[in-house]
């Protein structure tokens, strides 16, 4: 029985559309902001003509990004980077260039998206920007042309499922080893269709990064969008929190004790096959990677810098850093993390996607063994089947670099 | 030919990231299911029809994955349930897609299948299964024949 109350999801979608909503209803929504990368938006781009797409909905509101394969590795990538600059010139939108940094990061970092908005992002870890208090969900190609061009979406008011994770983490111990622990607790398809809160003492101490983190990974249990109850969440500007009402309806609540929790790691070929780390340190690897949009951001930087200050990372082991954005790389230079990271043999890449979806830069060799701080290490993934993916908090990458194998940062 | 897989099958391995880069559709073909599978893209025929577990399609937004499939000729998924964006995808542009939930149809069963009614039958193990029912939108968004014809005839959105 519906006791009447609603969830954030359910109170940002009737801001939008103007009347109750409850889950399983079909409504067509108004959004805020739509954006594309350069994996998406050819392929939108083309269905957007093929829909006799004159111009888009608002000129403001509609984003293309080129981080996944920047540089472009070959000509016919350049060639589609060249397809999306044309576009933006026509319509007179924003295109965040090659080295600005990672979709999920300039939005936010630009303020493309805010607390209640409803934005639409051809990629599936769009949700992120539930960090924000916002409804956040990603869809393919053939979706983003209609919404670019209409402004609206049509959804399903999803169900919402609530995960309270009450104690204080321990140092040393991130918001990506408790992401991790959800979904490992979750799975892959834990949430598929539906909107998850978190909420509870472990996130209310937590910064924009890391609660960017935190709803990253909602991606990788299925949910439609993962919202962070606003409770301490601090923004550079004023905005009107959204919190759920007390008597709101949820299809589930998990509830989780993280005061003990040591650092987790996913094992490949899935993130949803996550260990403590006691389980797996020693695993011998080859390949240390940190950046992407769950953990390229400068606390994600410092973290490592902190683990390797004045060290060496082990002779044979190669070490990647791919910074989220443009300021990203900039702050990390300017605190010296940057000088840290490269003096303990890291190398630098542009800012951007970089090797996660394996599509150019740092493509591992048969039989390698990565650990990287991503948040998919699927088969393949980064771009060769016949290696290994292990999934780490940054500050694990960096004691793993440093000793050659999975290793507690504690123990560095 | 009816191909079975199992549960969570990620887009990464029904089509690498690496190929995603193309306007080029049919080449997709050449690679689909290329690490799950290395034989499926040489083997499959006009009509084929993909089988499988839960959460068919995890993983990244990429449209190019029902292309793929689509491109190599497999006329419809069966599966479980599928993720959310892949399922949204393959509406949009036209793959046909059946949610029946638990079944145990297994590689090289004959099976019949109606769109229409959402009727499937295994012939073999003489077992039927019906597939949950669109929402509204989605059944006029294949009628047209996806989301781009959609959109072409109606300028925008309508709830039926
Ligand atoms: S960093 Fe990786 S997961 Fe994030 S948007 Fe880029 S390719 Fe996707």
């Amino acid at each position: 029985m519906s006791k009447g109350g609603k969830t954030i999801s359910e109170k940002i979608i009737e801001a939008h559309v103007g009347h109750p909503v409850k889950p399983g209803d079909l409504i067509i929504t108004p959004v805020d902001g739509v954006m594309a990368t350069d994996t998406t938006a050819p392929l939108a781009l083309k269905a957007f003509k093929a829909m006799n797409g004159k111009s888009v909905f608002d000129k403001d509101k509609v984003i293309l990004v080129l981080d996944h394969a920047v540089p472009p590795p070959n000509e016919r990538i350049a060639n589609l980077h060249r397809l999306m600059r044309i576009f933006a010139k026509e319509q007179e939108i924003k295109l965040f260039e090659i080295g600005e940094g990672i979709c999920h990061q300039v939005m936010v970092e630009h303020q493309y998206v805010k607390p209640g908005d409803i934005f639409i992002g051809a990629d599936s870890h769009t949700p992120t920007y539930g960090a924000l208090n916002a409804f956040a969900c990603g869809v393919g190609s053939t979706d983003l042309a209609a919404t670019m061009m209409t402004g609206k979406i049509w959804l399903k008011v999803p169900e919402s499922i609530k995960i309270v994770c009450n104690g204080k983490l321990q140092a040393g111990v991130s918001a990506k080893d408790l992401i991790l622990h959800l979904v490992g607790q979750l799975t892959i398809s834990g949430a598929t269709y539906q909107a998850i809160e978190f909420e509870g003492e472990a996130f209310e101490g937590m910064t924009l990064a890391s609660r960017m983190t935190i709803a990253n990974m909602v991606a990788e249990m299925g949910g439609k969008t993962g919202i962070v109850n606003p409770k301490g969440l601090e923004l550079d500007y004023d905005y009107e929190p959204i919190y759920p009402d007390k008597d709101a309806d949820y299809k589930k609540i998990f509830k989780f004790d993280v005061s003990n929790l040591e650092p987790q790691i996913a094992a490949p070929p899935s993130p949803d096959k996550v260990e403590n780390i006691s389980t797996t340190e020693g695993t011998k690897i080859d390949y240390a990677f940190i950046g992407t949009c769950c953990n390229g951001r400068l606390e994600d930087l410092q973290a490592a810098a902190e683990v390797l200050k004045g060290k060496r990372i082990k002779d044979g082991v190669r070490f990647m850093i791919a910074p989220a954005s443009k300021s990203t790389l900039l702050d990390a230079m300017n605190d010296g993390t940057l000088q840290t990271l490269i003096e303990a043999g890291a190398s630098i890449i542009t800012p951007g996607c970089g090797p996660c979806v394996g599509t150019h830069q740092g493509v591992p060799g048969d039989d390698e063994v990565v650990i990287s701080a991503a948040n998919r290490n699927f088969r393949g993934r980064m771009g060769n089947p016949n290696s290994n993916i292990y999934l780490a908090a940054p500050a694990t990458v960096a004691a793993s670099a440093l000793t050659g194998e999975i290793t507690n940062p504690k123990n560095v | 030919m009816v191909y079975v897989y199992g549960n969570n099958i990620d887009t990464d391995r029904i089509i690498p990231g690496k190929y995603t880069k193309t306007l080029d559709l049919s080449t997709l073909a050449d690679h689909v299911l290329e690490d799950l599978d290395p034989s499926f893209s040489k083997n499959v025929q006009v009509g084929d029809i993909i089988v499988a577990g839960e959460n068919f399609g995890c993983g990244s937004s990429r449209e190019q994955a029902p292309i793929a499939i689509k491109q190599s000729g497999v006329s419809v998924v069966i599966a479980e349930d599928f993720a959310r964006i892949f399922f949204r995808n393959a509406i949009n542009i036209g793959l046909p897609v059946l949610e029946i939930g638990k079944h145990d149809i297994q590689i090289g069963a004959e099976i019949k299948y109606d769109l229409k009614s959402g009727e499937v039958h295994d012939l073999t193990a003489n077992k039927k299964y019906t597939a949950v029912k669109l929402p509204q939108i989605m059944i006029d968004i294949l009628e047209e024949g996806g989301l781009v014809a959609y959109l072409k005839k109606n300028k925008t959105y309508n709830l039926s």
